[in-house]
């Protein structure tokens, strides 16, 4: 039964995908449709077999971005919602401004970002950062401030010191929750990254994924564009997914918590 | 047993937010002694004993403990979701004394004591079953060796076979390690069975009664069917209409 679950699980969507690509192919052979418009799968394929290295090497340089970003989101996110927890001043001072942040788009912020920390990796680095701090920085500080009260009257029982409930009670119990903050940013790692190179990613020597695609776009290569959207989508598949099958195995432990 | 008194409640008010929760509540628990307290819901039963634990401060009055801190058993297990059994357990050992590394021959020894098995104590919470947590939750409660142990509701969840055991197994504990014991429950016959006074606290938060249960020290399940087990049952049911 299981067996059969997981094969439709799979099966089904390849059998979709080959459908459609095989509608794709021969509505080109029939219609002729120009590469400029819609190249087709067949055009792509073979541009993409013979770019290959440039476009795996563009997949690694926009993956690294999205890595050092994200492992940067992840230490100050962490280290904000710890400083939120404590100090009550602080998260009301600054946490609005937070939220405010979170609403003004990504590529409204990407030029000035550009601008003060020059065109290159710093910059996407940067972007990366601020795109995926936020789901960090809420979720620890929620994680760390929601801890079931019969747990902090046992520890106000043993006379534990503040050192002590935030190490034995409100860190592991925001783990969880920083989980779940790093599942939605590690997604978001790559739109930012992509943003980053797109916007200001030329004039390096290093060129990722959204650099192919600005460039690809400017010069009507649509099989190369078409080719480094697949990367990127590729790469944030990749990104999730690994996210979660690490959380999976970190959150073997805290299964009765996530179930109440 | 002593009587030299473990727990001394003195005038001990409690208000929250306009309303009376405790009211002018006095009494004194002598060591070594089992004292149950009933009551409607929300009569403040739980109040009282988190006052005699330090968890809640009194509007006024006072709470006097001979010895040490005594030791809370909550009505849900508490347990921290990402430690084994024996994790939760030495937890209070880890806070009082954090340099020291082992604490595995005391926590193996109150395992034992609640009747965990020795392939239990290395489970996580989520893999127990509720009567396993709560043998739990009491062994981290017994595992400092505490003078009192204060019970509020532990087995409120369980179903009445495994309620009843531990009940047994509570009562074999208290037997062999000399402990004061204050139970809150709102069972009338829980309270009868496994105590040697029941105080029972009326809607209003006042004390409507303490009934003293001379039953013999050696509770057995059949005592439950005995005239006078009926007779001290109906005692404390009574009070506790009177004071609604």
């Amino acid at each position: 039964m299981k067996t059969k679950h997981t094969i439709s699980v799979v099966l089904y969507p390849i059998i979709f995908l080959l459908l459609f690509l095989a509608v794709w192919q021969i509505a080109d052979w029939i219609w002729k449709i120009p590469r400029i418009l819609l190249p087709s799968p067949w055009e792509i394929i073979t541009v993409s077999i013979k770019r290959i290295d440039d476009l795996l090497s563009a997949t690694l340089i926009t993956a690294q971005a999205a890595l050092v970003g994200f492992s940067l989101a992840l230490v100050m996110g962490t280290a904000l919602g710890l400083l939120f927890s404590i100090s009550k001043i602080v998260r009301r001072s600054v946490y609005p401004y937070m939220i405010f942040l979170q609403t003004v788009p990504i590529v409204a912020i990407a030029p000035l970002i550009i601008i003060w920390f020059g065109g290159g990796m710093a910059s996407i680095v940067v972007i990366v950062t601020v795109i995926s701090l936020f789901p960090i920085v809420t979720n620890v500080t929620t994680g760390l401030r929601s801890v079931d009260t019969g747990l902090l009257d046992l520890m106000t029982l043993y006379r534990a010191s503040p050192h002590q409930i935030l190490f034995k009670v409100r860190l592991p119990n925001a783990i969880p929750y920083l989980v779940t903050g790093a599942k939605i940013s590690s997604g978001l790692t790559i739109v930012g990254a992509v943003i980053g190179e797109y916007m200001g990613g030329h004039g390096i020597d290093e060129q990722g994924l959204g650099y192919y695609i600005f460039m690809s776009s400017e010069n009507f290569q649509t099989e190369v564009l078409f080719a480094s959207i697949f990367l990127s989508s590729l790469l944030g598949v990749v990104m999730v997914t690994t996210v979660a099958l690490i959380s999976h195995t970190l959150l073997a432990r805290w299964t009765f918590q996530l179930e109440r | 047993m002593t009587h030299t008194p473990a727990i001394a409640i003195d005038n001990l008010n409690m208000q929250y937010g306009g309303a009376t929760i405790l009211d002018s509540v006095s009494c004194t628990i002598p060591a070594g002694q089992w004292v149950s307290i009933v009551g409607p819901s929300g009569c403040g039963k739980s109040t009282l004993l988190r006052c005699v634990a330090g968890l809640t401060n009194p509007t006024t009055g006072m709470v006097q403990l001979e010895g040490k801190q005594p030791a809370f058993v909550f009505q849900d297990p508490t347990l921290l979701p990402w430690r084994s059994a024996a994790g939760n357990i030495q937890l209070p050992l880890e806070l009082e004394q954090p340099s020291k590394e082992s604490w595995s021959d005391r926590v193996l020894q109150v395992a034992q004591l609640v009747g965990l098995a020795d392939a239990d104590i290395d489970k996580y919470p989520r893999e127990l079953s509720g009567g396993m947590r709560m043998r739990v939750s009491i062994a981290r409660a017994l595992v400092m060796n505490p003078n009192a142990l204060l019970l509020d509701e532990p087995f409120a969840a369980l179903d009445e076979i495994l309620r009843q055991q531990l009940n047994q197994e509570l009562l074999h504990i208290w037997q062999t390690q000399q402990m004061t014991v204050l139970f809150v429950t709102h069972n009338v016959a829980e309270a009868v069975y496994l105590s040697q006074r029941v105080i029972v606290l009326n809607a209003n938060g006042t004390v409507g009664g303490d009934v003293a249960i001379d039953l013999p020290a050696d509770r057995d399940p059949a005592i439950r069917n005995t005239p006078l087990f009926l007779e001290k049952t109906a005692a404390v049911s009574r009070i506790l209409q009177e004071g609604l």
